[in-house]
């Protein structure tokens, strides 16, 4: 039988766009081949490379949850080539996909635990992923709290989610903006996201942490959750690295002897800590 | 038991031209002014004689500089993909030295392992290697300092070891190997009992491989990586000669309608390499990109795939524009303290 070739994307159709600041973008994509997207399973965790042929392709993690069947979701932000040839596309267009990519969160083990995110800016679509796929399956945990914090109310992604997340009797929302950064409207908190956190100190008892943000937020919050009595081997987190394959061999998303693409993306800080400062 | 036979130096313009006419495309080091290059030939006569190693490795049969991955067609909003690149024809490189033909275990151990590379596997299968011996090294080489030998089968279907001036032993290796023989089993010989050994070049093991791969796990943060770049221009042809060098880039071209999605080499080296598109850059000197060049071969990849990145062919040393010796750079790094 002839070899699939692996760097061969799905075609994916461009099935809503939402704005999320001026900058990101939240596009829903639907396999253009049904068969392909029956077949297409991922976890919690996951990424992949989507291109848009002539410009290249660009890494994301799948920012939604694989318990909602028939699409995937992909938040980007304009910076580069691809990202603003993809920032181009409109409802309806075809863009490629490949993936699913990279190890999981393991969101199986954490039945009966409570959950803890922490993050910030464009770091909350890979956990958004997994605060889906934990709220669609409500039952297997305890409390579920979000700590979510960007520069400014603007920045905020997932405005929307954010308003049922804060609706949800089940679902504790914390939001804040750094200072300035607010308008006169705005209701959540006022300081940076290891502040917030300290101030609403929520409990570490079987607790798994999960903190994603921009390396100075990580730098400033892991202290805060020390003190809060996580265990770096309950602190997840998930790395990003430029990345061309997706499938270790490119050869340049190494951190240390560990591929991101391959033996990450996901990685608790008690592995974390033990990496080369290479990400 | 290897299958041990003798081929007259004679002989080899018929093997070749059988080889072509069993549909072969074979590729020879070819002198080029002061290079040696592999090149496709039509005869033996076209073969460079007298040279310790090629200058650039016959890496590209298997993996070449630039390589298509797929063809689209954009329209409006729709896309369709084309067939891929044609399948390869059926090559056969002869003149492959020892240490190359180890190389291939590590370029299928990261182009094999996890996810198939199909574009390669196709290539790979279709390739037969036809290594000669070296009865000739030179100071940049140290083969046998990373496991090699000047007569190392591993990696070759067939070995061939000048044993008198116009006679080679032929180690018949692999299946592959006894395709070729089976092309002119006429030209072939049975082989009586002389041994090879004392036909290679004297290759001194020069470090404690051993002890190397200890060290380093240990060594990220040494002072040595800055002492040894300082003058690495990261021009990056310490990669583009390497035999085991495997890392790529993917790009597109596009004229608006059709366009192509290709892979070329890359280099650990270069800065862009590792470039995040916010400027972040985990590698942002040049002595993290030389420290990732010799962990990558020396500790990473033995410890992940089993397989010493580095073959001790010596290009690199011979062909840096700013003398860096690999050699040199590896037992300062085993001796520091």
């Amino acid at each position: 039988m002839e070899e699939k070739n692996v760097y061969q994307p799905y075609l994916m159709r461009i099935a809503s766009i939402i704005d999320e600041t001026p900058d990101v973008k939240t596009f829903r994509l639907e396999f253009i081949n049904e068969e392909e997207g029956k077949q297409f399973n991922f976890l919690a965790g996951q990424f992949g490379e989507y291109s848009v042929f002539g410009e290249g392709e660009s890494t994301f993690c799948i920012a939604s949850s694989p318990t909602r069947d028939g699409y995937i979701e992909c938040t980007f932000r304009k910076m580069g080539r691809v990202t603003k040839a993809l920032a181009s596309k409109e409802v309806g267009d075809t863009i490629g996909f490949r993936g699913p990519y990279g190890n999981t969160f393991p969101i199986d083990r954490w039945k009966g635990k409570s959950l803890l995110f922490v993050t910030g800016g464009i770091a909350l679509p890979p956990l958004r992923c997994v605060i889906w796929n934990a709220l669609d399956t409500r039952e297997n945990f305890k409390d579920v709290t979000v700590v979510y914090g960007a520069r400014s109310v603007q920045d905020l992604v997932y405005k929307h989610e954010l308003d049922e997340w804060e609706k949800r009797s089940d679902v504790k929302l914390i939001t804040t903006v750094d200072p300035g950064g607010e308008t006169k409207e705005w209701k959540g908190e006022i300081g940076f996201v290891p502040t917030v956190l300290e101030k609403a100190a929520p409990s570490s008892a079987d607790t798994i942490a999960l903190l994603c943000g921009p390396p100075i937020m990580i730098k400033l919050t892991m202290p805060v959750l020390t003190k809060l009595g996580f265990s770096p081997d309950n602190i997840f987190t998930t790395l990003e690295n430029r990345m061309k394959c997706g499938i270790g061999k490119c050869g340049r998303c190494n951190v240390g002897k560990y591929f991101v693409c391959k033996d990450g993306p996901v990685f608790t800080f008690a592995q974390v800590n033990q990496l080369p400062p290479e990400y | 038991m290897t299958d041990k036979k003798t081929i007259k130096k004679s002989s080899l313009d018929d093997l070749f031209k059988k080889m072509m006419a069993d549909g072969k495309r074979v590729l020879a080091p070819v002198r080029k002014g002061e290079t040696v290059l592999f090149q496709e030939v039509d005869g033996y006569s076209a073969v460079a004689a007298d040279y310790v190693q090629t200058t650039l490795s016959a890496k590209e049969a298997l993996l070449p500089r630039c390589e298509e991955m797929m063809r689209f067609t954009t329209a409006q909003s729709t896309v369709s993909l084309e067939e891929g690149p044609a399948k390869p024809s059926p090559v056969v490189v002869f003149g492959v030295r020892p240490c190359d033909a180890r190389s291939i275990a590590v370029v299928n151990a990261v182009y094999l392992k996890d996810y198939n590379d199909a574009l390669y596997k196709e290539k790979s299968d279709s390739t037969t290697i036809i290594a000669v011996s070296c009865a000739k090294s030179d100071e940049y080489c140290f083969c046998t300092s990373v496991g090699g030998s000047p007569g190392s089968t591993e990696g070759s279907d067939i070995l061939l070891t000048l044993i008198d001036g116009d006679t080679y032993l032929a180690e018949i290796l692999t299946d592959k190997g006894k395709a070729v023989v089976s092309i002119a089993p006429a030209l072939f010989a049975a082989a009586g009992s002389e041994v090879k050994e004392k036909h290679l070049a004297d290759v001194p093991v020069q470090f404690d491989l051993g002890a190397l791969e200890k060290k380093l796990p240990g060594a990220f943060d040494g002072a040595v990586w800055i002492t040894q770049s300082l003058r690495c221009i990261g021009c990056g042809t310490c990669s583009y000669v390497c035999p085991a060098c495997t890392c790529f880039d993917i790009q597109d071209e596009t004229d608006g309608t059709r366009g192509m999605r290709f892979r070329c080499w890359d280099s650990c080296g270069f800065g862009q390499f590792t470039l995040h598109t916010s400027g972040h850059n985990p590698r942002e000197v040049q002595s993290q990109r030389w420290r990732q060049r010799i962990m990558h071969k020396f500790s990473y990849q033995p410890d992940q795939l089993q397989v010493v990145g580095c073959v001790g062919c010596g290009r690199c040393s011979r062909a840096c524009p700013v003398d860096m010796n690999i050699l040199q750079h590896i037992k300062d790094i085993v001796e520091a303290r």
